[in-house]
């Protein structure tokens, strides 16, 4: 009796697993073997020699003491939260109230909505191109536009100082991830039903109460998602910076993304650019973890 | 680090069998097979017109030595990846056309035949062209021009305000905030942290006496302070701390800078605008009589190592030696508006195209990157561009960014060894 219900089961597991597999593999190959393969080589003294000779001889910690000696990794680690909080705030805020201004619908707001998504579609490196032309202290449009209208007296030194080129990056960086917050949250709030705001008014709620305590708490799921993929993609910056300030003046915009890239690729270090590539991989899960566990706690509700 | 070139690889066995492995896995390509009849030369000559000339040049060549020559051409700031890229596969062409800086790290990796074994004699070479294509006294890489930076000044506008071209730091400094007026400013440099803007630190470094051996000397330390001068008092824009060589010289079609520091292959743009009235001269000298010592750049063509077909290397370098003949150098250099190594060659250069004579001066006394430090340039490079954006941006004072340099190349190059 036993024995004949253990065989489906069992064939019932091997067809789970068969089916899971090519996923499992395809995970194992381009995720899991990187990823070991970057934790291992921030081990390894890897030079440019390697490519020649197949040597990385294992060096022990010499790299990461190496990173964590020098002040550039520090300036970086505090350059990237300023940017990532930054950009998340001002990303956030701005495309929230966007999606809320255009979940009431008015003429031409279909076309209005899709021209804000323009910033989406340009490639980032063109953006930062185009931005760098934008924010020339001398024939950028932007300082001219400022002088012209008497806001400022003199042309602000957008890129060229080190005051004001991290700024500079994190108002460029809001600018490209409006687009994305605010799609994500219209969607979100057309999901909530109207009768509900109207049932809050209806009970007396001005329009920031109905939106505080009725919008938002509704839309937290949703939020948790923009908020957790925005920071995915604005922890890892790289090419924005690169085509924007190359990480200066004198490494005020250099983050761990363009630190990875100058260790690894200028300097040729590949073992000390690992070990800014796993501490950013290391950032990166600990809020994947975050995004996981909100997820579950959205669909179990 | 004493190695010999031929050690260490991986035998071909294995590795065609690992890369048949991967290659039934995942699927994607392994380094292809060499076709034994054409010879692969890589450069960085993505641009037109110098990606037809280079092609011309190589097919003379083939021609000439009786192969089939091909060129692939990668963006410069790519070159070196996929170099090494294919150098750890076993694939690398059989020339490479790499930049001088880039050379001693390949050869210390053994990567680089020394162009002797394969029949190139470095008798009658000048003193540039071994500087920039040997390390440790082994000459791996043939220059077929080189290149170096000048002092370009805009002469409607100089002779406007009367101003006579600089020759001293004093006349330079004069003559800038003289030609500041309005949207213009007197002079423009690059001055990026990366190698564009300590290339072109170099000359002030250098013909003052310093050395990137000892940043935070004095000699070092007062070439800084006079660039920072030149931005302090508003003769030179603080926006150069993010221009490219090129946004320098769009700057000065523009006629937002009356004089410039840059290199001869800004020619192909600035022909482009003909009502300009262009002039070079020698970048100024910190006193009269001094020795203008600008850094030579410029690509060399090597050999990399082929253990699979050593005969290869011969007939590439059958190719290296027809591609940077005296009249191959000549033809180049007039068309992509370089400096022939070569001295006869440079001294017709010099009758052929007048207007860039003082490059063919400048490169007489010019000295490459990595003359004295080698393979750690990078390091030094990193550490002047650092200097350079904090002294030029007010975080630190000229002595303070030198000595911080000085530290950090230290600790870098200790913690290294």
């Amino acid at each position: 009796m036993t024995m004949t219900a253990t065989a489906p089961r069992r064939r019932q597991v091997l067809t789970k697993w068969l089916f899971i597999a090519p996923a499992l593999l395809y995970m194992l190959l381009f995720f899991g073997y990187p990823l070991v393969r970057n934790v291992v080589m921030s081990f390894q003294d890897y030079t440019f020699a390697t490519y020649f000779t197949g040597e990385a001889p294992f060096n022990g910690l010499d790299n990461w003491r190496a990173v964590f000696a020098n002040d550039l990794f520090g300036a970086s680690l505090w350059h990237t939260l300023v940017f990532t909080v930054g950009s998340l705030v001002g990303q956030f805020g701005i495309g929230m109230a966007l999606a809320v201004f255009f979940s009431r619908r008015f003429p031409l707001s279909g076309i209005m909505r899709s021209l804000l998504l323009l910033p989406w579609l340009i490639p980032m490196v063109v953006a930062g191109t185009v931005w760098r032309r934008v924010l020339d202290q001398e024939t950028g449009v932007l300082n001219e536009s400022l002088q012209a209208l008497h806001l400022t007296s003199s042309a602000v030194p957008w890129l060229s100082s080190p005051d004001f080129a991290l700024l500079s990056v994190v108002l460029v960086n809001i600018w490209i991830g409006i687009p994305f917050n605010m799609v994500i949250l219209y969607g979100g709030l057309q999901e909530i039903p109207a009768e509900l705001r109207e049932a809050a008014v209806l009970d007396g709620a001005g329009p920031f109460r109905s939106f505080f305590q009725v919008t938002l708490p509704m839309l937290r799921p949703v939020v948790t998602v923009v908020l957790v993929l925005g920071f995915m993609s604005t922890v890892k910056i790289l090419d924005l910076i690169l085509a924007l300030t190359n990480g200066g003046p004198a490494h005020s915009t250099e983050t761990l993304g363009t630190l990875t890239y100058q260790l690894s690729f200028l300097q040729l270090d590949f073992g000390q650019g690992a070990v800014v590539g796993n501490v950013l991989i290391l950032v990166s899960m600990v809020f994947a973890v975050i995004y996981l566990r909100a997820n579950r706690g959205g669909v179990t509700r | 680090m004493q190695q010999h070139p031929r050690r260490h690889r991986p035998p071909r066995a294995v590795s065609a069998t690992a890369c048949a492995l991967a290659f039934s896995l995942v699927s994607v390509g392994c380094a292809a097979e060499r076709d034994p009849d054409v010879y692969t030369i890589m450069n960085s000559s993505t641009d037109e017109p110098y990606h037809t000339w280079d092609g011309e040049a190589m097919e003379a060549c083939g021609a000439q030595v009786g192969v089939e020559v091909r060129q692939i051409s990668v963006p410069a700031d790519q070159l070196v990846p996929k170099a090494l890229r294919m150098a750890s596969s076993n694939s690398l062409p059989d020339v490479l056309n790499i930049d001088g800086s880039d050379l001693p790290q390949f050869a210390a990796a053994g990567g680089l035949v020394p162009l002797e074994e394969v029949g190139i004699s470095t008798e009658g070479l000048s003193e540039g062209a071994l500087s920039i294509g040997s390390y440790e006294g082994e000459y791996y890489g043939a220059a077929r021009s080189v290149n170096s930076l000048g002092l370009f000044y805009n002469a409607d506008v100089l002779a406007e305000a009367g101003v006579e071209p600089p020759e001293t730091w004093e006349e330079l400094k004069a003559a800038a905030a003289e030609l500041t007026e309005g949207e213009r400013y007197g002079l423009a440099i690059s001055a990026l942290a990366t190698a564009d803007g300590v290339y072109q630190f170099l000359p002030w470094l250098w013909s003052n006496g310093g050395d990137e051996r000892e940043l935070s000397s004095e000699e070092s330390v007062e070439a800084l302070a006079h660039v920072t001068s030149l931005v302090e008092e508003g003769s030179v824009s603080p926006s150069v701390v993010n221009w490219t060589q090129a946004d320098v010289n769009d700057q000065f079609i523009a006629g937002n800078a009356a004089m410039m520091v840059n290199g001869p292959w800004q020619l192909p743009v600035l022909e482009e605008h003909p009502e300009l009235d262009w002039v070079v001269t020698e970048i100024p000298v910190p006193e009269a009589g001094d020795t203008p010592i600008a850094p030579i750049g410029g690509t060399t063509f090597t050999v990399p190592v082929n253990n699979e077909d050593p005969g290869r290397e011969r007939v590439a370098g059958e190719l290296v030696a027809c591609l940077t003949t005296a009249e191959a150098q000549l033809d180049w250099s007039t068309k992509g508006s370089n400096v022939p190594v070569d001295r006869e060659a440079a001294e017709r250069y010099r009758d052929l195209v007048p207007e860039l004579a003082p490059f063919v001066d400048q490169v007489r006394t010019a000295r490459s990157r990595t003359e004295y430090v080698g393979t750690e340039w990078n390091t030094y490079s990193q550490a002047i561009g650092t200097a350079l954006q904090a002294a030029l941006t007010g975080q630190a004072s000229p002595r303070s960014a030198m000595e911080t340099a000085q530290a950090r190349v230290e600790a870098q190059l200790g913690g290294r060894s």
